[in-house]
Parts: C-alpha cells; sequence; structure tokens
C-alpha cells in the first residue's frame, strides 16, 4: 500500500510517502504560503528520492479541512488531478485528526486548535485507544472561551498543538484549570506523515472517496453567504417584531 | 529534410478564471472535439456579481467532472494527449489557483507538458476555432468584463496592444449602468436585449475621445451620464424608459468601439478585424461592426455565443501555439491575477 500524503491546509505545506509501515519520505515547509509554486515540485522531489513513479501509487491522502479556504483548495485540487488522473481513490482526512495524529500513542486528551479568526477556533478534543487517535467529538469551529471551558471540564491532562497556540497560548495559560502542554516545535503543525498513518486507518475502514466526489470541509460558509444570512435572519426578525 | 506528415496535437484545457468551471479537448488549435462549461451564474446572481469565495468553491467542487466530461465527449484517455493547458491568469486568484493547481496534478501524474495560457489571448486565439483561413496579423478588439483593448496579433502568440480603456472596461459599464437601471446581473445581455424594444436617439450619451491617445478608450464618462440622467429624472419625479436608456448607452459604447476600431484598421493597413471577449457578443455591437466593416472592404470575424464567454476550447486554442513554440510552463507555474497581455510567467 503506496499513500501519497498533501497538505496545504495551513502556512505549512508538508507531503509524504507512506510504503506500508515504511514512511519513505517527508517533506514539510513552514516558510511563507506559497503552496500554490511549492506543492507539486515537493511532490515531484520525494518522488524522484525514492524512485518512484506516480503510477505506482494506490491512494492520495489529502487533509480535507478546516483551514486556509484557499490553501484548502490548492491540496485538494491537488489531490484530484492526481486521483483522477492515475485513477486512484481519495483518503479526505479531517485536518483536526491529521494534527492529533502527531500525538499517536499519549494517553493524554489531545487538543488541536487552528486560528480560525475572530476569536475563533478550528478544533476538535481527541485520546488515543489502542494504535488509533479517535475524536472524542466532531471537529467543529468555536469561540475560545467555548473550547476553554469544554476543556476545564474534561478534567484531564491536556496536549494543545495547531497554529492557535501562537495567538492563544497566553490566555489558555490564564485560563486552564487542568494540567496542560504545549506540542514542541516537531509535533506542533501539520505533518504530511501523521496525515498518512491517518489516512491508512481510514482506508483499511473504508473511508475513501473518487476524485469527483471530494470536496473540502471549510466548517464556515464564505462572508458573502454569512452577510447574507444574517440580513435574512434580521429581516425575519423585523417581520415577525 | 522537413517531415510532411505532421502528427495531430491533442490538448486538454482547463478554465477557471471566473464563474465558469470549463474543460476542452481541442486539436491543433482548432478542431474543438469537446467543449464543457459549468455556469455558476444562478449562483452569483442574488449577489449581484461574482462573489470569489464562492466561485472557488464551486470550482474545486466541479473540476473533476467537467474534465473527465470533456474527455469523455471527445472519446479521449488521457494517454492519446499531447499536453495541458490552464489558464494562469488574468482573472481572480482563489479561482484561477483551483484550475492551476488540477492542471499541473494532471499534467504530472500524466507525463504531459503543460502550457499556461493567458485568459485574453485565449478569446482572442476563440476565433481560429471557427475561422480556419484566419492567420496573424490581423487587428483584434478584445471587449469584456475586465477588458477594453485594441490589439495587433503580430503573429501566432505575438501581442501589441495599440490601445486600451483608460478606466471602466466596456463590460463593466454595461454591469454598472444595467445595475442602475434595475435590471441586474449580468448587465451586457439584458442591455442587449432591451436595446432592441428602445430609441437609440433617445438621450444622446457622449462618446468620449481622448486627447493624444487616439486608440484609446473611456467609459466612466458615458456610465456617469447615464446615472445623472436617472437622477435627474428622480428628483422631478419622472417615469424614465429603460428600454431607451438602455439603447441609447449601448449606441454610445458601440459607436466609439467601433469608430476606433476602423480608425485603428486604416492607420495600421490591416486587412482582418477580429472581435474577442463576451462583449463580442452583443448583438448591437456586432451589427455595428459588420457594416463598418464592409464599409471599409474589411474581413470581419469574431467567435460565436458559445465561444465568446469563458470556455476552455479557446484557451486550447491559445495552447496549441504555444505548445509548437515550445513554451511550456514548470510544476511551479502559480497563478497571475493581474496578468497582463504579452506577458509570459511561465
Amino acid at each position: 500500500m503506496r499513500i501519497l500524503a498533501i497538505d496545504a491546509s495551513g502556512q505549512v505545506a508538508s507531503v509524504a510517502l507512506l510504503t506500508d509501515e515504511t514512511l519513505a519520505a517527508e517533506y514539510t515547509i513552514d516558510y511563507k504560503k506559497t503552496h500554490s509554486q511549492t506543492l507539486l515540485p515537493m511532490i515531484d522531489e520525494i518522488m524522484r528520492m525514492i524512485e518512484m513513479e506516480p503510477d505506482e501509487l494506490d491512494a492520495i491522502a489529502v487533509s480535507a479541512g478546516p483551514g486556509s479556504f484557499t490553501g484548502l483548495r490548492i491540496g485538494a485540487a491537488t489531490a484530484k488531478g492526481l486521483a483522477m488522473s492515475l485513477n486512484k481513490k481519495i483518503i479526505a482526512v479531517p485536518t483536526l485528526d491529521m494534527l492529533a495524529y502527531n500525538y499517536m500513542g499519549t494517553e493524554h486528551l489531545i487538543c488541536p486548535m487552528m486560528d480560525a479568526r475572530r476569536n475563533q477556533v478550528y478544533t476538535g478534543l481527541y485520546e488515543c485507544k489502542q494504535d488509533k487517535v479517535l475524536p472524542l467529538s466532531r471537529q467543529t469551529a468555536c469561540s475560545i472561551d467555548e473550547l476553554i471551558d469544554n476543556v476545564n471540564s474534561m478534567c484531564r491532562t491536556t496536549i494543545f498543538l495547531g497554529d492557535g497556540i501562537t495567538v492563544f497560548r497566553e490566555l489558555l495559560k490564564e485560563r486552564l484549570t487542568i494540567p496542560y502542554l504545549f506540542a514542541p516545535p516537531h509535533l506542533v503543525k501539520q505533518r504530511a506523515g501523521s496525515l498518512a498513518v491517518a489516512a491508512l486507518h481510514y482506508y483499511i475502514e473504508g473511508k475513501y472517496l473518487s476524485s469527483a466526489e471530494f470536496v473540502p470541509e471549510y466548517l464556515r460558509l464564505s462572508q458573502a453567504e454569512r452577510e447574507l444570512k444574517e440580513k435574512q435572519n434580521a429581516d425575519q426578525t423585523n417581520e415577525q417584531g | 529534410m522537413e517531415s510532411k506528415i505532421k502528427k495531430d496535437i491533442t490538448i486538454l484545457a482547463i478554465e477557471t478564471s471566473c464563474d465558469e468551471t470549463a474543460a476542452a479537448v481541442v486539436r491543433n488549435g482548432r478542431t474543438v472535439l469537446s467543449n464543457v462549461i459549468s455556469s455558476q451564474i444562478d449562483l452569483h446572481t442574488m449577489y449581484g456579481g461574482v462573489v470569489p469565495e464562492i466561485a472557488s468553491r464551486k470550482h474545486i467542487e466541479n473540476i473533476d467532472v467537467v474534465i473527465q466530461e470533456a474527455l469523455n465527449e471527445a472519446g479521449i484517455t488521457l494517454s492519446e494527449l499531447d499536453a495541458i493547458g490552464v489558464t494562469y491568469g488574468p482573472g481572480l486568484v482563489g479561482a484561477l489557483l483551483v484550475g492551476v493547481a488540477e492542471a499541473k496534478a494532471i499534467a504530472y501524474a500524466a507525463h504531459l507538458p503543460l502550457v499556461g495560457v493567458h485568459h485574453i489571448e485565449g478569446h482572442v486565439s476563440a476565433n481560429y476555432i471557427e475561422h480556419p483561413d484566419l492567420e496573424p496579423p490581423f487587428l483584434c478588439l478584445i471587449v469584456s468584463g475586465g477588458h477594453t483593448h485594441l490589439v495587433v496579433v503580430k503573429e501566432y502568440g505575438v501581442y501589441e496592444i495599440i490601445g486600451k480603456t483608460h478606466d471602466d472596461a466596456a463590460g463593466e459599464a454595461f454591469d454598472k449602468v444595467a445595475r442602475s437601471i434595475g435590471f441586474g446581473y449580468p448587465g451586457g445581455p439584458k442591455i442587449d436585449k432591451a436595446s432592441k424594444a428602445g430609441n437609440p436617439q433617445a438621450m444622446a450619451f457622449p462618446r468620449a475621445h481622448i486627447d493624444g491617445h487616439p486608440n484609446d478608450f473611456s467609459f466612466s464618462g458615458i456610465k456617469s451620464a447615464v446615472l445623472n440622467y436617472l437622477n435627474q429624472a428622480a428628483m422631478k419625479g419622472e417615469e424614465v424608459n429603460a428600454n431607451d436608456i438602455a439603447a441609447s448607452f449601448q449606441a454610445a459604447v458601440v459607436d466609439v468601439l467601433v469608430e476606433k476600431t476602423m480608425n485603428a484598421a486604416r492607420d495600421l493597413h490591416m486587412t482582418t478585424v477580429a472581435m474577442a471577449g463576451g462583449v463580442a457578443s452583443n448583438s448591437g455591437l456586432r451589427t455595428a461592426m459588420e457594416e463598418a466593416c464592409k464599409r471599409e472592404n474589411l474581413t470581419l470575424v469574431y467567435p460565436s455565443l458559445i465561444y465568446c464567454t469563458d470556455n476552455a476550447a479557446m484557451i486550447g486554442a491559445a495552447a496549441y501555439y504555444e505548445y509548437i513554440k515550445g513554451n511550456f510552463s514548470g510544476l511551479d507555474l502559480n497563478a497571475v491575477p493581474g496578468l497582463k497581455i504579452g506577458e509570459r510567467k511561465i
């Protein structure tokens, strides 16, 4: 089983190649958001390094979202183009699941969080069972306050990771009432190696799609849709009032 | 000795620069084997214009289905292709990126060369599809929602801009005026339709000429004149005849477009005039340009409606001429939203 894993959901661009039990290649850049220029050359580079042709791949894994809208689509279009051309399946792994897999094996609670702006985070809570990382609840967009209350109520040591901790570290330190850890640099952000491992579990469980079926999961409407909805709701309230 | 038997070149082209997700298979730049367009226009109408984020989301939802349909309709598999062509600018950056990322991945996976195409050069090249005898040099009037240019196509893929708009694009003026008289989005076709029921001489809207720049355009004055007319009528409490406004506005725009094109053709001794872009589908412009070209003894070509609005067949046509020149793009090809005509960032 050879899985090419692609992530462009945040500032990191990361690609990896998992062959059965071996992470044959992993290439991660956390520099600037120039994914549209770097992603495919990175894939080309790791494939050449391990002397593999694209048609030897069995599946394409990609972070399904949430994340940067544009970044998600660059990853998605790259995965779709590859999967369609090679007639292979796409394994779409929620971005927060992928982040949680950085901590496979821990006995603590895992809380990946991504900055969603406007004082919100994309987040989820995870724990390890045997060789899997399982979500306690589905990934969601919520306010940082809601997340802090929720984690405090779990009364367990919690590991925080994701780009959200850069923004909310001080607030978390101030408000958390449970023991906690912040992930070190090598585990804090998206890694396509973790994505590939998560994807293998997904694949075994039959969770994969055709390239045409796959669409990113933004967890948030576009600004225009949100404003239209707010306006419609306000109009409705006025009418009722 | 040069081989007499030329191999056919078949290109899969992808276009996602605005609100149409499109893919086409084109042979030798002229023969369209398939031309699939998934339009999102209904989605954007309720917002009064294209919403970039919504457009990008629809592109990623539709793109694989559109490409597969294009291949199926053409009866072509990826292994029978010679190259992948894709629009990389100008346009909405998020929208362009979907097509560019997809095209690069297909080119990489299928071991095919990649050809980045300029969207507007695609519009110009749309003329090659239905006019097998059309060859450069020719003069081309490019009129769309984002562009108003007079361009000399010196040879395949070589463009010299001789005139451009100083403010609004012609199509932009159509959209703005349509909105102001309550026609909504998209303005061009609605004004064109209303014009047929209106009097083009009802109001004298200005024909703008720019001192020292005989080939350049300006449409903000015409637009303002329409808005002023509407404001004055509203203040006086007068009813306006929307059809007359549409017809008079369209006549003013068309007059300027035709006159400047004819002047340039004469000055540059051009024998063929082409039109390109969404506004080239305007029936008033077509009729007026036909009459003028007949008078001046010029050959006029323009694409049929389906190749005037955004499509991928035109990208396939333009890609072919880049392909035979060996102008290939790397896997690091990026979307360039402000790409200029004749500029290469491949």
